[in-house]
């Protein structure tokens, strides 16, 4: 598999830093936290991902973010790509992030274009775990 | 991946050419070597390059205890396996349309035997037990008047583990069906006596023990006596069976190789259980891993592991400075996991997660000891990354869990 840079240095960033590149969790119960999670672990990747929002006007904005993901290289990469799109975004904005976005800031080889998907569907279930809380 | 892999644990993908074998290929090659054709019958370029194509075959010969006029030069493995199967199918085609082989072959017997499957035949798939061994009865129970041909890898290029290939030739000769047997993993590893088995076609491939790249051979037995259908034509050499210029520097380098291999296959194997010995204690350390095959019943140059809520492509990236292979989808064009280690009924996210480490000749134990601290580390922070080991640490049965599928 011939991976861009791009994906290579994501992916072993967030290995080497995962603080830094918010891996961990969230408590899930908590009402300002959505928890979102896609995948099979017999397909080979199950994304796990958690935003903390609060209320700003009449919408809400992700404050912070935390993820965990089993896969493979480009997955682990797409979703640390997609963490760092949705810090500070209100949650308009982040149900129209388009794993197309993904695609082209990683560089995504068409073959691994279903991890794009999967974090595109994952933020899209937190918003709506979130939203449900409220 | 773009890596500078610095250890090479990859030993059953390929060899290096040991440099003994190279330097002798070297020979054959340039204006002031032999570089004859060995098909020239009318000047000493022609016969030293034959003299040293005839030392070669016996060298293969020599090393499986057969005769060297058995043995037939190939492309590889691959075209030996193809002459094999469809040779045997074709040519007796009146006799039979029944074939059996096993899910756990390579692709280059399943491909065959597919297209055989498009020409008529009818093809029986052999499971492996929960090790990854194509047992001698399963054979007996699927054999039939009408099979002609019966395919069994003799080592297992995923798992290592050794089919009892002397029993199963005693099955076929008695219902007189053709064995065919692929060796590419075995040679220079496990004994072969050829002269003791009843076995009539067997692949070797020369990259997988220490010889070059682009080389291999088939043994056609000739008591009694198996024919076969040419798949290239022109010229009629190998006796008609495989035609096209031999490639001297290829076949002095097979031969080199196996020679070495007969002298060396004692210390190689010594050396190699002793590094399997150290790098399996060490690997079972880590927390829910799991050995996949048989360690009964292997050759201990092959080790696959693999290891649960870790995803297999993502630890081969992980461990970017060491060079092994993947049962994992990911790695390969079709987003299937390992078809071997699904035949052996492992869960799909054990295959894949699994990892093939394979050792050889010049591994070191530095290489052990180094390969063994970055896993266990690198295996440690891909589970702080995945939620499946979170949820496991939680006490969540995965099994249980309903999957949003994708």
């Amino acid at each position: 598999m011939a991976y861009s840079k791009k994906v290579v240095d994501k992916f072993e960033n967030t290995l080497n830093n995962p603080e830094a590149f918010k891996v961990g969790r969230f408590d899930p119960k908590d009402e300002n936290v959505g928890t979102g999670m896609v995948g099979a672990p017999a397909c080979g990747d199950v994304m796990k991902l958690q935003i903390k929002c609060e209320p700003k006007g009449n919408t809400h904005v992700i404050k912070d973010v935390k993820f965990k993901t089993y896969g493979c290289g480009s997955a682990i990469a797409s979703s640390s790509e997609l963490v760092e799109m949705l810090i500070g975004k209100t949650l308009e904005e982040a149900k129209a992030i388009k794993n197309i976005e993904i695609v082209e800031a990683l560089e995504l080889p068409p073959i691994k274009i279903h991890c794009s998907v999967l974090a595109e569907d994952s933020i899209k279930q937190a918003i709506e775990d979130y939203e449900a809380k409220q | 991946m773009s890596t500078q892999s610095t250890i090479y644990l990859d030993y059953a993908s390929t060899t290096p050419v040991d440099p003994t074998v190279a330097s002798k290929m070297m020979e054959f090659l340039t204006p002031d070597g032999e570089f004859g054709n060995p098909a020239s019958r009318s000047h000493r370029f022609g016969w030293k390059a034959d003299e040293a194509v005839e030392e070669a075959r016996s060298h293969v010969a020599n090393l499986v205890n057969c005769d060297p006029r058995e043995i037939v030069w190939t492309s590889g493995a691959t075209e030996a396996d193809n002459l094999a199967i469809k040779g045997v199918a074709r040519f007796y085609k009146s006799k039979g349309n029944h074939i059996i082989t096993s899910k756990i072959e390579h692709k280059a017997v399943l491909d065959p035997c597919r297209q055989l499957e498009r020409e008529g035949f009818e093809v029986t798939y052999l499971d492996p037990d929960e090790k990854g061994i194509i047992s001698a009865s399963a054979v007996q129970d699927a054999i039939k008047d009408t099979t002609v041909l019966v395919s069994i890898m003799h080592v297992n290029n995923e798992l290592g583990t050794v089919n009892d290939i002397a029993k199963i030739g005693e099955i076929t000769r008695k219902n007189g069906s053709f064995f065919h047997v692929d060796a590419a993993q075995s040679t220079g590893k496990v004994e072969i006596d050829l002269d003791k088995m009843s076995i009539d076609l067997m692949s070797f491939s020369a990259h997988k023990t220490y010889g070059p790249k682009g080389i291999g051979a088939l043994y056609v037995r000739r008591k009694p006596r198996v024919r076969l259908e040419a798949l290239i034509h022109g010229g009629g050499h190998e006796r008609g069976m495989r035609s096209g210029t031999l490639a001297t520097h290829q076949i002095v380098g097979m031969g080199e190789a196996f020679r070495i291999a007969k002298e060396e296959m004692k210390k190689d194997s010594l050396k190699i259980s002793k590094i399997h010995e150290k790098f399996l204690e060490k690997v079972k350390e880590i927390d829910h891993v799991y050995i996949n095959g048989d360690l009964k019943n292997k050759v201990p140059n092959i080790l696959n592991v693999s290891f649960n809520f870790v995803e297999g492509e993502s630890l081969i990236m992980g461990l970017k400075d060491i060079a092994v292979s993947s049962g994992s989808a990911c790695t390969s064009a079709s987003l299937e996991p390992s078809y071997v280690l699904r035949a052996l009924g492992r869960k799909d996210e054990l295959a894949h997660s699994s990892i093939r480490f394979s050792f050889g000749r010049f591994t070191s134990d530095d290489d052990v000891t180094n390969t063994l601290d970055i896993l266990g580390n690198v295996v440690h922070r891909l589970r702080e990354l995945s939620p499946l080991w979170e949820m496991h640490l939680d006490g969540i049965d995965l099994d249980k869990v309903e999957w949003n599928m994708h």
